[in-house]
């Protein structure tokens, strides 16, 4: 196991696992945390798995491992890798079985004041229109032909169908459709999966929450994105649902039998891979993005469903109650970007899993809207606790494959969460604090409880200081609904 | 040796150690287990089979292409099983389960990864540990 002096601190908030640490390693491991984050660390398998992840064939120096990290498997959450196009390998477990599971921030002009009385209203309204919880099957039934359309349009299939608006599209990563997605590398047993699961949010760690904005750290940022102190803001934490954990399935199976034809030889086999170049690799990608696409789209249609429950609670008693888009992002991804190294473009594939894209101003992969200010990073809290909202800076460019935290990090075990939290005194607490609950099942929410999860504002102003971010806005959780 | 399984500490996600004396056994009690980890009840007015078949290359291979067999019939269907008949044939696995429709699921698995997985002798058997992503 590793132990605190194998590891370099280069500053209070950037340390390293150098590349001779273990023979196998391909590269160093770079940690952007604090010291006592990094104890934290070390008290699961998160380092372990950040130095098997150095050992993917092409990875580039270094991988990075931002300070709400987590023991996962195979990969660690909070890990980033990219690989070489040349020779390297993309590899489904560093992705994520929840393909592009991401967030999207809706800002608005409605004044918590104003509002306050008609939460509860407005918190039942979401709850109904927007279905979640385990095994529930949304409003739009697709047929076969329909999802291999999601799967090509990703947010684009909603435009078509007056769900969405041209600003919301602009407003996402990718414009809500990646390239290169081709459903008929997706398995039959995926796309059953997927007939009836769009529009959910499912269950999980997965939420719909109404927040207020209560500080504003950047004027000029959150002017450009919309967001005003004392008003509200609606954010959405989903996925692709069953579709893309069907896909990831398929594809780590398939995988174990083909690695060894490679040659490649690895510490876990949960990290297996196909260069990128080989039908095995370009396969995965193309299916990869049709679950990313169904993600996109997927969130589109659930702020859909919450523009329909904040007009049925608000109209006739706040005259603006309309949402817009502020930005949405994924967190569990392999995209293939362009980056400068040593001051020359190398094109490589970066894997994110638990962790968020975060270019900087400037980037010609933003709209023109936030190519002044950076990219909008999205940082939800847990329940009870703080969200945040970021920019992406020339920092992250040049020393996290432009890459942010994404969420405070757990550091308790769901099965220790439950033994320590009741879930019908969690929803009693968080109500006396003046969040309005809605959750389907209460040993779910204990598991989910704040104390389950590290301190998100100690994970902010870890990546705020080391620079690979900078603070836009904080937000404060009004009404949470969970699956 | 006695067969069985028990949840083991995962920060983020779920751990189940399984025993069993043999390779079947083992695979009975990760369905078993993994099935409870979701907290299922089903139904008492109406029973149902499936059948699963498997391939894989490697022993570990087959308990994870069988168990993400299971995760899918309940997912699709929304039923779920308690009871299992396997038969090995090398490395192609024969499974008959018996169930019901769900009363109800408390938790969803989104799948059953390889994560450090190994399916070790012991004295009387065989044990693994299975990491489900949740």
């Amino acid at each position: 196991m590793i132990r605190l002096q194998d590891i370099n601190k280069i500053n209070d908030y950037e340390w390293e696992i150098p590349q001779s640490y273990r023979n196998d390693m391909r590269v160093a491991v770079r940690l952007f945390v604090t010291h006592r984050l990094l104890e934290d660390a070390l008290g699961d398998r998160s380092l372990e798995q950040a130095i098997n992840a150095a050992t993917l064939p092409g990875v580039m120096q270094p991988v990075v491992v931002m300070p709400d990290m987590h023991q996962g498997y195979g990969f660690p959450i909070g890990g980033v890798a990219a690989t070489r196009i040349t020779d390297g390998v993309v590899s489904p477990g560093a992705i994520g079985y929840d393909i592009n599971c991401g967030v999207r921030l809706l800002g608005s002009q409605i004044d918590l004041g104003a509002v306050e009385p008609v939460l509860s209203n407005l918190a039942d309204a979401l709850n109904r229109r927007c279905p979640s919880g385990v095994g529930v099957a949304g409003e739009y039934h697709l047929k076969d032909a329909e999802l291999d359309q999601v799967c090509r349009l990703g947010a684009r299939w909603a435009l078509r169908k007056g769900l969405a608006t041209e600003e919301d599209l602009l407003r996402t990563e990718e414009a809500g459709c990646l390239d290169g997605a081709d459903p008929t590398r997706v398995s039959s047993q995926a796309k059953k999966r997927g007939l009836n699961q769009l529009g959910t949010l499912g269950a999980g760690n997965h939420f719909i929450e109404v927040d207020v904005v209560d500080r504003v750290f950047d004027a000029r940022a959150a002017q450009t994105m919309g967001l005003q102190e004392g008003m509200l803001a609606l954010q959405i934490h989903c996925g692709s649902r069953g579709f893309g954990h069907q896909i990831c399935t398929d594809y780590v199976q398939e995988l174990q039998s083909t690695v060894h034809r490679y040659g490649i030889k690895l510490p876990d086999r949960e990290l297996v891979c196909a260069p990128l170049d080989s039908p095995e690799g370009k396969d995965y990608l193309a299916a990869m993005r049709s679950a990313a696409n169904y993600a996109f789209c997927n969130r589109q249609l659930l702020a859909h469903a919450a523009r329909l429950a904040f007009e049925e609670a608000l109209a006739g008693v706040f005259g603006n109650w309309r949402l817009h888009q502020v930005y949405d992002i994924a967190h569990n991804m392999g995209k293939i970007e362009t980056h400068l190294v040593d001051g020359k473009k190398v094109k490589v594939c970066v894997h994110r899993k638990g962790a968020t894209r975060a270019f900087g101003p400037g980037s010609p992969e933003l709209p023109d809207v936030y190519r002044s200010i950076g990219q909008p990073v999205l940082v939800p809290g847990s329940m009870g606790t703080a969200s945040w909202v970021l920019v992406g800076t020339t920092e992250s460019m040049s020393r996290s494959w432009g890459s942010s935290c994404h969420g405070a990090g757990r550091v308790m075990s769901r099965s220790q969460a439950k033994r320590e939290v009741r879930g019908d005194r969690l929803r009693h607490e968080l109500e006396a604090d003046g969040i309005h609950i809605r959750a389907g099942s209460l040993p779910g929410l204990a598991e989910e409880a704040p104390r389950a999860y590290k301190d998100v504002d100690e994970v902010v102003e870890t990546v705020h200081a080391a620079g690979i971010a900078r603070k836009v806005a904080r937000l404060q959780p009004v009404i949470v609904i969970k699956g | 040796m006695r067969s069985g399984y028990k949840e083991i500490q995962h920060t983020a996600d779920w751990a189940l150690q399984v025993w069993a004396p043999d390779l079947t056994g083992l695979m009975q009690q990760a369905a078993l287990g993994m099935i409870a980890l979701m907290g299922a009840r089903l139904r008492h007015d109406r029973r149902l089979e499936r059948t699963i078949m498997v391939s894989a290359d490697d022993n570990e291979s087959l308990l994870v292409a069988f168990l993400n067999s299971i995760l899918y019939e309940m997912e699709l269907d929304s039923v779920g099983f308690d009871r299992f008949e396997l038969k090995l044939d090398g490395l192609k696995l024969h499974a008959r389960l018996a169930g019901a429709p769900l009363l109800e699921l408390q938790k969803s698995i989104k799948a059953v990864t390889f994560h450090n997985l190994e399916i070790r002798p012991v004295e009387a058997g065989l044990e693994t540990t299975i990491v489900f992503d949740v």
